[in-house]
């Protein structure tokens, strides 16, 4: 249990305590202005001031699981037991893979990449099946980037493109870009325009002020010819065929473009998981510089899990890449597509695999999963899920930023640190990775690992 | 018929209950299609659907039907979930990334449930 203080007021009742500004870390927008109304006897949240819909079921579901801190081939086994022999299974593998991390703090990640750099293995992050063609695109393009904070007090034209946060991320919208008033930003949603660019018509439409409908698969053209018209130059007389957008639509949208006081482009899955990938964000990220000849324009990724984006700066920090990071070599290597973990699965490179926190095996393509039910798999989560029925070794651990403390990074890259609502009976991810570690670095001075 | 896999609140409120719990497995197996598109099929709210693809195969249950407007003809949605990562493709084209959207399936109506 982490010995983060939270700060609390005792109400009259004795067994209820009120945690102020708790943070939710259900998604990327880790808001950290929850009330949570704590039952010390159920050890559950009975009530979450201020959470939307997504973080009230995340606060209210995660109660005390009434499941065994850990087991090997599905049979109960001590804490100690269950980190020996995950920490032999690591030991003897000879492509051992880490997986994960996004809803895990900060100090539990820096505690795998030390493990993967141990054992000479490799480490990913659920980016590479999220934003990770945009990290490609970052090294590529390079990010005119602001904090939310920023779009919050001075963005009065906002552009979602390939996102639903309506859905996705419910409070987006209402703290950080569109209805909050800010510094320069006096009446909030009257002072901004919202546009809304997608495939289909989301709950997020009514919300903007213009939804524009781009053809599936289209969004790279349509990224293309903003980029020209902003630029001067003229465009295929057929965009409208091939975008589903008219060239009224693109002209009166570049002209808002380069007259806004401060532009924001933010963009979601909508872009990384379709036809063009890296090539998509990397073109949103260029028209974002494009438009800074004329006035002050950003773009940011919309990041899902609570952590995500701090796995991204712990990797990064760690072996100077964001995921996707091999050791074997004894130093780090980045290469998308060979180090990611779709891949590494799907090749069959595997042959041993420490998930923390993420349930690749009902979310992964099917041929990813099928090796993945044939090596010995190491699973950390709060909740049983469909990698932990099927690991060779499952911990269950406590949930961040309700039973433990630590520190998270907002999808804008700020940190923010976590205040825990009640004790768990479950060892942290922290210290479940501790323990392993520390029992791998008493097999390593036994004896070097076996040779790939 | 084009599949998107993409996130809803039922699908995220459901998740934090449980990915095991039947209310996530009935969310993320149950697609959407616009009425014309639904029409056109002989199918209404509640029939069972198979897609299916070069990689795999699934059966799903059919959803209310979207406004024409909300929802192209020949799209169809789902939530993310096992049965969406059943049809995936896992080439990544060197990226890292499955074709997570925008996935061609055949639909095959099994009739009422």
């Amino acid at each position: 249990m982490s010995e983060t203080k939270t700060p609390e007021t005792e109400k009259d009742e004795p067994n209820i305590r009120i945690v102020e500004d708790a943070t939710c870390t259900f998604c990327g927008c880790v808001c950290d202005d929850m009330e949570l109304t704590v039952d010390l006897d159920a050890n559950r949240i009975t009530k979450a001031k201020n959470a939307c819909v997504l973080g009230r079921a995340w606060f209210l579901q995660h109660g005390i699981e009434d499941h065994p801190q850990a087991m090997i081939d599905g049979r109960e086994v001590p804490l100690e037991e269950a980190m020996d022999e995950a920490a032999r299974i690591l030991h003897e593998a000879k492509f051992p893979i880490t997986y994960g991390l996004s809803d895990s703090p900060c100090e539990a990640q820096r505690v795998a990449v030390a493990i993967n750099d141990l054992v000479r293995g490799n480490i990913d992050t659920t980016t590479s099946v999220c934003h990770g063609p945009s990290g490609i695109a970052f090294q590529g393009v390079g990010e005119s980037t602001s904090t939310l904070g920023e779009v919050k007090n001075r963005a009065d034209l906002v552009i979602y493109w390939g996102g639903n946060p309506a859905e996705s991320h419910p409070r987006h919208f209402t703290r950080y870009t569109v209805t909050p008033k800010g510094r320069y930003i006096p009446n909030g949603k009257k002072d901004r325009y919202v546009v809304l660019i997608d495939v289909r018509k989301t709950p997020s439409a009514p919300v903007a002020d213009q939804l524009i409908r781009v053809k599936p698969g289209r969004d790279f053209e349509l990224l293309w010819a903003l980029r020209a018209l902003v630029r001067g130059r003229d465009i295929d007389p057929d965009i409208e065929k091939i975008t589903g957008v008219s060239r009224e639509v693109l002209d009166e949208l570049v002209e808002r473009m380069k007259n806004c006081n401060f532009g924001v482009l933010f963009f979601g899955m909508g872009l990384t998981m379709t036809r063009g990938r890296h090539f998509n964000s990397g073109a949103l990220l260029a028209l974002a510089t494009d438009l800074n000849k004329y006035t002050h324009f950003v773009a940011k990724p919309v990041r899902g899990h609570g952590n995500v984006t701090g796995a991204d700066n712990v990797v990064s920090w760690q072996t100077g890449y964001p995921f996707g990071v091999n050791f074997h070599r004894g130093y780090p290597r980045f290469n998308p597509g060979e180090y990611t973990t779709v891949d590494l699965l799907a090749r069959g490179d595997a042959d041993a695999a420490l998930m923390i926190a993420t349930d690749p095996a009902s979310n992964f393509p099917k041929h990813a999963i099928e090796h993945l039910k044939k090596i010995p798999v190491i699973s950390l989560d709060a909740k049983p899920t469909y990698t932990s029925r099927q690991a060779r070794v499952a911990f269950m651990v406590a949930t961040y930023g309700i039973n433990t403390g630590g520190t998270v990074y907002r999808m804008d890259d700020v940190p923010i640190t976590l205040r825990p609502a009640f004790d768990s009976p479950f060892p942290t991810d922290e210290e479940v990775l501790t323990g392993i570690l520390t029992r791998l670095k008493k097999l390593r001075a036994n004896g070097r690992k076996k040779a790939a | 018929m084009m599949l998107i896999p993409g996130r809803s609140s039922k699908q995220g409120t459901s998740l934090n209950a449980g990915k095991l719990k039947e209310e996530y497995q009935a969310v993320t197996s149950t697609i959407e299609m616009n009425e014309s598109t639904m029409r056109k099929l002989g199918l209404s709210a509640g029939d069972r659907v198979r897609l299916s693809c070069a990689t795999g195969k699934v059966e799903v249950e059919c959803g209310k039907p979207r406004k024409d407007e909300d929802l192209p003809d020949g799209m169809i949605f789902i939530p993310y979930g096992p049965s969406s990562s059943e049809l995936m493709e896992s080439d990544t084209a060197g990226s890292g990334m499955p074709m997570s959207k925008q996935m061609m399936v055949d639909v095959e109506c099994l009739g009422a449930k």
